[in-house]
């Protein structure tokens, strides 16, 4: 895996991320002892996030720290050379002559894909556009993983946002990697999963099935993944009025869910998932985002050092 | 009783045969004719074809096609040969080929796709999933192309 950029959760064999959770089991145990890691020492991370971030970003910086590498930060736009007019190949070029890899989130699709092509050194992609996620897809997975012990045989529901969530998307596509029992892909008919990735589940030969209603399948679930109408990505404001609260996952709405029912959430939330959930045992979405680190440090460790 | 249509043969230029039937005019445009150049241009359309069921023909006389060109119409008439006549006899024959990749040619039709930002130094390039149904997918975005979309940018005109 050294040197290799992370642009689609696609991009990654099952074994690849398989690899990576093992290695974010160990990460995660070293982290847990107190253990200080001098891994990625002498290396440096560059992080440049044109789209507001809170986990992802810092969660990345956190991960090289904790492997005893450092990072440089893009600052933000007013502050930068971009105030000036730069482009983002010219950006690239430059982060890429300081770092030893880069970390970019981008609202235009196929930015990442872009930079890779411009950069030498790998290039991780933490969200463009609508489209991937690759990296919040490892955690998502990874999290099944811990919660329930595998990945395979479950059944799992996606709520929310499929059409413009690039964090649902690519969690949808990470489990065609997998062996679930079967995807329920429920949302308003507005925000429906866009064809191509039904198309690829169906190539793919997992079972899946559209729905709107979260009542007529919680009892069936072992996982529930929530997500965040993607206000800012609808082209008409009115259509997001249209949806806007269409849906919400309380502890009223999880009735009659199994007790094992892992809920995860990429967060930030609004108002989709309500706090009654978080202190019960199925509020897997903090230790979801905790396990940010382990994942990015496993991963880290992997592009850079193999 | 002469029940075939005739068209005379041209001395120098490039004749493209097996165009997919009712395409011979989106192949003029491709090749910037519009008749008004004073050449010898012969459209044949809807002629039956073992191959294609039935196709058009274009005879154009004193024209050789660029590289691009042939690139264009094999996206918009890939079983198309293209003969290569010199004083009345084909001195070349080529079947178009559609690549793997298209780079360059067309527009992705997402406007937050990179290859549409404006002072990005990237050209569009689409991977071909599909030649019939024509199917291109963006390899920046995802985004799909279809036979009617790339004739549309290929023509300049309605599919």
């Amino acid at each position: 895996m050294k040197g290799k950029d992370v642009l689609t959760i696609t991009g990654f064999s099952r074994d690849e991320l398989e690899q990576v959770f093992d290695e974010a089991d160990l990460m995660s145990s070293a982290l847990d002892r107190g253990r200080s890691l001098r891994i990625l020492e002498g290396f440096v991370m560059a992080t440049a996030f044109f789209e507001p971030s809170t986990r992802t970003k810092l969660s990345f910086q956190t991960a090289m720290l904790r492997l005893g590498g450092s990072y440089i930060d893009l600052p933000p736009e007013e502050a930068s050379s971009r105030a000036k007019g730069e482009n983002l190949a010219d950006t690239i070029r430059m982060l890429d002559s300081y770092a030893d890899v880069i970390v970019i989130r981008h609202r235009v699709e196929g930015a990442a894909r872009f930079a890779a092509e411009i950069a030498e050194h790998p290039v991780i992609n933490g969200g463009d556009g609508t489209r991937d996620h690759p990296t919040q897809a490892m955690i998502d997975l990874y999290t099944v993983r811990r919660a329930l012990g595998t990945v395979d045989g479950l059944t799992y529901g996606v709520l929310g946002d499929l059409k413009y969530g690039r964090a649902a998307r690519s969690f949808i596509l990470g489990l065609s990697l997998f062996k679930p029992k079967k995807v329920y892909l429920i949302s308003p008919p507005q925000l429906a999963c866009r064809r191509d990735i039904l198309e690829l589940l169906e190539e793919k030969g997992v079972e899946y099935e559209e729905t709107s209603s979260l009542t007529s399948v919680v009892g069936e679930l072992d996982v529930l993944y929530v997500t965040r109408i993607q206000r800012e990505r609808f082209p008409d404001p009115t259509e997001y009025e249209k949806v806007k609260g269409s849906y919400k996952v309380s502890m009223e709405a999880l009735k009659g869910a199994k007790g094992r029912l892992v809920v995860l959430h990429p967060l930030p939330r609004v108002d989709e998932l309500t706090f009654d959930v978080d202190n019960t045992r199925h509020a897997w979405y903090f230790t979801q985002a905790a396990f940010g680190i382990p994942v990015r440090m496993a991963l880290l460790k992997l592009i850079l050092k193999g | 009783m002469e029940r075939e249509l005739r068209v005379s043969k041209i001395k120098d230029g490039t004749v493209i045969d097996h165009i997919d039937a009712g395409r011979a005019l989106h192949v003029l445009r491709i090749l910037g004719l519009t008749g008004a150049e004073g050449l010898t241009i012969a459209v044949v359309m809807n002629v039956p074809s073992q191959k294609l069921g039935k196709k058009d023909i274009v005879k154009v006389e004193g024209v050789a096609l660029e590289e691009e060109q042939v690139s264009k119409i094999a996206l918009i008439a890939p079983s198309a040969t293209i003969n290569i006549i010199k004083d009345y006899a084909v001195v070349e024959k080529v079947k178009v080929q559609v690549p793997a990749l298209i780079e360059g040619l067309l527009k992705c039709a997402n406007p937050n796709c990179i290859t549409n930002q404006p002072r990005e130094p990237v050209k569009s390039r689409f991977k071909v999933s599909s030649v019939r149904p024509l199917k291109l997918v963006c390899e920046y975005c995802g985004t799909e192309l279809n036979q009617d979309d790339a004739i549309r940018q290929l023509t300049g005109g309605a599919a």
